[in-house]
């Protein structure tokens, strides 16, 4: 159940990626992994993925040079890969050619060293700093001469004159310690420069040095609001590598709190998005029907937003006798009061221009900044995990993918409304068929992966989260990469807010709903 | 109706008797100043705490309710801790404009609340041009939001204060005109007579029927975006700004800020009583004879601040429940619908008046 991955030389990866995305249309750059294979050098697994025919290709290149080592970049193919890139060249100082913008994403820019590494040395080179963090206006791009030296120019971000504003890092409207540097021209914002790294605690580098199990507790932190789904991806991921197979209670339970957490995550998404238009009665109406759920989760398990509920194997407890009525009466109550949402929020004819075609993303747009979930759906792109490469019981459930292409933020919008509506029609359909039987396999206490590289993906609350773990056959990982939902979507905020209203960015950012620790992990 | 002022001249006598004429306005101005800064404190309590309520019941909650019986005390004790607050001092502001600022607020609803006709013969500032003065002092409320902002040298109370002096410069033409309006029905600018006609009369709302129903929802659309409350909070947009032009004030400093505005909401309300909805005028009903004469027992004061409030309880129902607008189209609904609507509505107020068409 290895993942198959072609290794290519740097020399020719620019012209082999390119080559996939005109033949072969690979047009959805999934994954780029930093990696350091220790003596062989330092390399980057890529996953790519096309959006029309569902084929899959996974490639890596790796260079053995330590001191400077240089790829070339990718982001000219796909936009998301900038990002990505800026991600490994934090982590692993792999320096990617003729990217415009080498900066690192997460960490300080005075931080001293590569962190994943493996012998890097953190703590020694790195004392807690009492002076503020630098924030440069100039970034770095690297480019090979004709004679085959390394030498780097600089671009400038923001000018002196530009007149910049600091959304964040605490701002309320930012959910969390999102900070942007947004240059205004008056009320129209003209750029968009996220800074990342507020709560970032390196949860990648902390799983090299914990057990399987262990692991687990970290993935309920990353996007909080999708705990439940980043869980199973772990645990499936797991499980794959163990070649574990899990009775079909269990497929069941998982499958219906995913859709629970989805609900509970989209209603919290109504909230937001009308309180950061200003309308916070109706915040207020979402957070009643989520305290059902809640007390529904806290019956249960005990958790109410950190669950702690899947296991290697199966869920950490059994659902109460009570679990299908409880679930049954919410299903019945949300259905009868989803019609005031619209009333209050959604068909106001306030709301309705906040919203109407404002922040428009095309279709090639969401694809190449690898917008995926209700966002990406919002501009036709059929990127739902749960159809893509079905997991749990969704090949065996009846549900539609809701898709829009208008791509704006009532668009974005509406798919989550309706995506609640198909959410209870999924639970609807499991609740009274959960089969008898155990609710956690008998595994071996000590947990080994054997050698090899995993991957899985489900369907988070705001995309595609992925897991991806290399095994060298140990109690640890030798490496874990979540893929981060939200990261892409703040990746294109700039170009959805781009020459809209500032009181637009708020809305934008709202209708993108991320989630902080799950960008900066 | 019991008229106030016998009461303000057998005291004015009272006090002439045993002192000088300048000692008696002496002592008597002290009285008043006693007396509205008393309102005030006691009607800024009260709308928090309305506010508040009334806000919980609309959003499912209880409101407060720990302090005091139903929370009665909240506010008081709100007051308390703002006032111990540390008034930060910031590097690099304009400190006298800074401090300045909450002032010009005050002093804005302060004056404006003396134009405000209580009762029959109860009115502090009431003079020929009662409603020119009212617009005048009214605007002197800019002045500090645009002073916060600049002073603060910040860029979110900068956005917020250019924000509203957009905002507020555009919106009062609309109360200007809808002002206007009134006067043309009543010929005279005085507060105490336009209420006095109203009780002679009828109510203007009901006098001057369509043009000026129309007139008085467009009051309220411009008297709420005048009260920089939701839905037009632009310039203090807590989700975009943080808390706009007062960002960077804190302690008592922060407290006038607050205040002012919710005086401002009751002043808006109780303008609105007094121009359209009849002020301290009861309700009359042409030839029921019985009922006409309980509604005139009861006192002048009680019908104004129920109307005050009723207007006040309209602008919050509509503040809890409206999304907020974009600032292109806050100004395109003023300047390209709310303004020539009422430019057109006075010249049908005019025609109304002008052929006796007045009910």
């Amino acid at each position: 159940m290895t993942l198959e991955i072609t290794t290519i030389a740097p020399a020719e990866l620019h012209a082999e990626m390119l080559r996939l995305k005109e033949e072969r249309k690979m047009d959805y750059l999934r994954n780029l992994i930093g990696m350091d294979w220790g003596e062989e050098g330092l390399g980057v697994i890529y996953m790519l993925e096309s959006s029309e025919t569902g084929e899959t290709a996974n490639l890596k290149t790796l260079t053995a040079d330590r001191e400077n080592p240089c790829i070339p970049t990718v982001s000219d193919i796909w936009d998301i890969a900038n990002i990505y890139e800026r991600e490994v060249f934090d982590y692993f100082g792999i320096k990617f050619l003729n990217n415009p913008d080498m900066r690192r994403l997460f960490l300080r820019e005075d931080w001293v060293g590569y962190p994943l590494r493996k012998d890097d040395k953190p703590e020694q080179e790195n004392p807690l700093r009492m002076d503020d963090e630098p924030l440069a206006d100039t970034t770095t791009e690297y480019f090979l001469r004709e004679d085959g030296t390394l030498a780097s120019r600089q671009h400038t971000i923001f000018a002196p004159e530009d007149y910049v504003v600091n959304v964040g890092p605490q701002h309320p409207s930012t959910h969390g310690v999102l900070h942007m540097r947004v240059k205004l021209d008056g009320e129209t914002v003209r750029k968009i420069e996220p800074v990342l790294g507020y709560i970032h605690r390196g949860i990648e580098k902390i799983s090299e040095s914990l057990t399987y199990p262990q692991m687990l507790a970290m993935t309920d932190r990353l996007d909080y609001l999708s705990a439940m789904q980043n869980r199973h991806a772990m645990c499936m991921c797991i499980e794959k590598a163990m070649e574990l197979e899990v009775t079909p209670r269990i497929q069941y339970i998982r499958t219906i709190m995913d859709e629970l957490q989805r609900i509970a995550s989209h209603l919290i998404y109504y909230a937001c998005m009308t309180m950061d238009t200003g309308a916070l009665t109706a915040f207020f109406y979402t957070f009643r029907e989520r305290e059902m759920l809640c007390k529904i989760f806290e019956d249960n398990f005990g958790g109410r937003l950190i669950m702690n509920y899947n296991t290697i194997g199966g869920v950490q407890y059994d659902i109460l006798p009570d679990f299908a009525r409880q679930v049954k009466e919410f299903c019945q109550a949300l259905r009868k009061r989803f019609h005031e949402y619209q009333d209050i929020y959604t068909t106001n004819i306030i709301a309705q221009q906040r919203m109407i075609g404002v922040g428009t993303l095309s279709l090639d747009e969401v694809i190449s900044r690898g917008v995926t979930g209700p966002s990406g759906r919002a501009s036709g792109w059929h990127n739902d995990v749960r159809k893509r490469h079905p997991y749990a019981l969704y090949d065996q459930v009846e549900f539609n993918e809701i898709i829009r292409t208008e791509g704006d933020t009532n668009a974005r919008h509406w798919n989550r409304m309706d995506e609640i509506l198909e959410s209870l029609h999924i639970v609807e359909q499991l609740i009274d068929n959960i089969p008898e039987g155990e609710y956690q396999v008998k595994r071996k206490p000590i947990i080994k992966l054997p050698e090899g590289d995993f991957y899985q993906a489900v369907e988070s609350s705001r995309g595609e989260f992925g897991v991806f773990i290399e095994s060298k056959g140990d109690k640890s990982p030798y490496r874990v990469h979540f893929r981060s939902n939200g990261l892409p979507l703040v990746g294109a905020m700039d170009a959805a807010c781009r020459d809209q209203k500032f009181a637009d960015l708020i809305a934008i950012g709202a209708s993108m709903d991320f989630v902080i620790p799950d960008i900066d992990r | 109706m019991f008229d106030f002022s016998i009461v303000t001249k057998w005291f004015h006598s009272l006090l002439t008797g045993v002192m000088p004429e300048w000692a008696a306005i002496g002592i008597e101005c002290f009285i008043v100043l006693l007396f509205i800064i008393l309102l005030y404190a006691i009607l800024a309590i009260a709308l928090i705490y309305g506010e508040r309520k009334i806000c919980a019941f609309f959003q499912c909650r209880i409101g407060p309710n720990r302090v005091g019986k139903w929370g009665l005390l909240q506010v008081f004790a709100d007051v308390f801790k703002m006032l111990t607050k540390e008034i930060i001092k910031m590097r690099q502001s304009d400190r006298f404009l800074h401090d300045m600022a909450p002032y010009f607020m005050l002093l804005a609803s302060f004056l404006t609340f003396a134009c405000i006709p209580w009762n029959k013969g109860l009115a502090i500032l009431d003079f020929n041009i009662g409603v020119f003065f009212f617009i005048a002092v009214s605007g002197i409320g800019i002045v500090g939001i645009l002073l916060a902002g600049w002073s603060s040298r910040s860029k979110y109370p900068m956005i917020g204060a250019m924000r509203s002096g957009a905002q507020l410069v555009s919106y009062e033409l609309s109360i200007g005109m809808t002002m206007l309006t009134v006067i043309l029905l009543n010929g005279t600018m005085q507060f105490s007579e336009i209420v006095q006609q109203q009780a002679d009369f009828g109510w203007n709302i009901i006098r001057g029927h369509v043009p000026a129903i129309i007139a008085f929802i467009i009051y309220l659309i411009a008297g709420n975006a005048e009260c920089n409350r939701g839905p037009f909070d632009l310039p203090e947009a807590e989700s975009e700004l943080t808390a706009g032009y007062h960002t960077e004030y804190s302690g008592m400093h922060f407290g006038f800020f607050y205040l002012a505005e919710y005086l401002n909401l009751f002043i808006c309300g109780a303008m609105a009583a007094t121009i359209f909805l009849g002020g301290w005028a009861p309700i009359y009903f042409p030839g029921w004879e019985g009922f006409n004469h309980v509604m005139s027992l009861i006192p002048g004061f009680i019908w104004f601040f129920a109307k005050a409030f009723f207007v006040v309880f309209l602008l919050m129902w509509i503040r809890w429940t409206f999304p907020r607008l974009r600032i292109d189209q806050l100004l395109s609904l003023e300047w390209k619908y709310l303004m020539p609507i009422s430019m057109l509505n006075i010249l049908l107020m005019a025609l109304v008046v002008c052929f006796g068409l007045t009910l």
